[in-house]
């Protein structure tokens, strides 16, 4: 089954508390070697046609209308597990 | 004067925003988030909760059930729309109101009496304060940071948009301490914490007098059954 995948980071100048409560958790465990952690989104949307540019830029819309809030998120990729992984920013 | 209150899958508050509607002398009309009927209310209340599990994101899924549609042309006709908590998030997201709410940033939930200034008393909610006053109502949330970029931001407060700020201290991380903003209309208004729980003597925050005696969160309903009359 083709896959569709979207994935969403918070922006990256503003402060994620997810990842930092685990990048503390992480240095208390004793996994130093790591300055810092932020967590993101993969969405995982199923095709059951063919995947074409269509479906890929209407995926597109999806992930920057709903998927993300781009007030706060940040698109990074949008990729089927078929095609070449392109990339938002090369897609603008 | 019919307020209507709706109710998405995991609204929390619904029913006591109904209750402060009821005492501030209106008429709480609940709605269904799965219909596509305001059932002729004059103003509309986005009760608190966990709309959908707060699954995607706090809002995000409420924002496009169906009786938002109505919601949205309704709010931008200038019908009165009050969002409280997850209503605000469901604002947001519906882009009713600008910015975005992201979690608080000490990572904890958080559960107070939260002073607030009034910076605005030129919306359809909050026309009964001063402005300037400080009032007290309760916070409950875990994803309350307020934030916008710098140019919203600048127009949020150079046209009066921020309504509502919080004192003593800042409980979530939101940028210039803003608990609550209006959209440009004033008739859209949008805050973390909860006037309805405030509403009622003996059910409400402490105050100087006496315990949960505070009922600074009626004058929001108050307020837009004034409006709604004078419109």
């Amino acid at each position: 089954m083709p896959t569709i995948v979207v994935e969403v980071m918070p922006k990256a100048e503003l402060l994620d508390p997810q990842g930092k409560a685990i990048a503390g958790a992480l240095h208390r465990l004793g996994h130093t070697g790591f300055s810092g952690v932020r967590q993101g989104k993969r969405f995982e949307l199923t095709v059951d046609g063919p995947v074409d540019d269509a479906l890929l830029a209407e995926v597109r819309t999806i992930a920057e209308d709903m998927l993300a809030n781009t007030v706060i998120e940040d698109v990074v990729a949008v990729h089927s597990e078929e095609l070449e992984t392109v990339t938002a920013g090369e897609t603008h | 004067m019919r307020v209507g209150v709706v109710t998405f899958p995991g609204s929390l508050d619904d029913r006591d925003a109904q209750r402060a509607v009821r005492l501030a002398g209106g008429t709480p009309v609940p709605l269904w988030h799965a219909a596509h009927d305001l059932e002729g209310v004059e103003a509309i209340v986005l009760p608190g909760g966990f709309s959908y599990g707060d699954y995607l994101r706090c809002g995000a899924i409420a924002a496009h059930s169906p009786i938002m549609a109505e919601v949205i042309d309704a709010a931008n006709g200038g019908m009165p729309v009050l969002g409280i908590c997850n209503g605000f998030q469901i604002l947001v997201e519906a882009h009713l109101l600008p910015g975005g709410l992201i979690r608080n940033d000490h990572g904890d939930f958080i559960c107070r009496d939260q002073r607030l200034r009034v910076e605005s008393a030129s919306t359809a909610w909050t026309n009964g304060f001063q402005q300037g006053q400080e009032i007290t109502i309760p916070l409950k949330n875990g994803e309350g940071g307020f934030l916008a970029d710098a140019e919203t931001l600048a127009r949020l407060e150079g046209e009066g948009q921020v309504v509502f700020r919080y004192l003593d201290v800042n409980p979530n991380g939101s940028v210039n301490d803003i608990a609550g903003i209006a959209n440009a209309g004033g008739n859209v208004v949008g805050l973390m914490p909860h006037p309805e729980h405030a509403t009622e003597p003996g059910f409400g925050p402490d105050t100087r007098d006496a315990m949960r005696s505070g009922i600074d969160g009626l004058t929001f309903f108050t307020s837009v059954l004034r409006q709604t009359v004078l419109a």
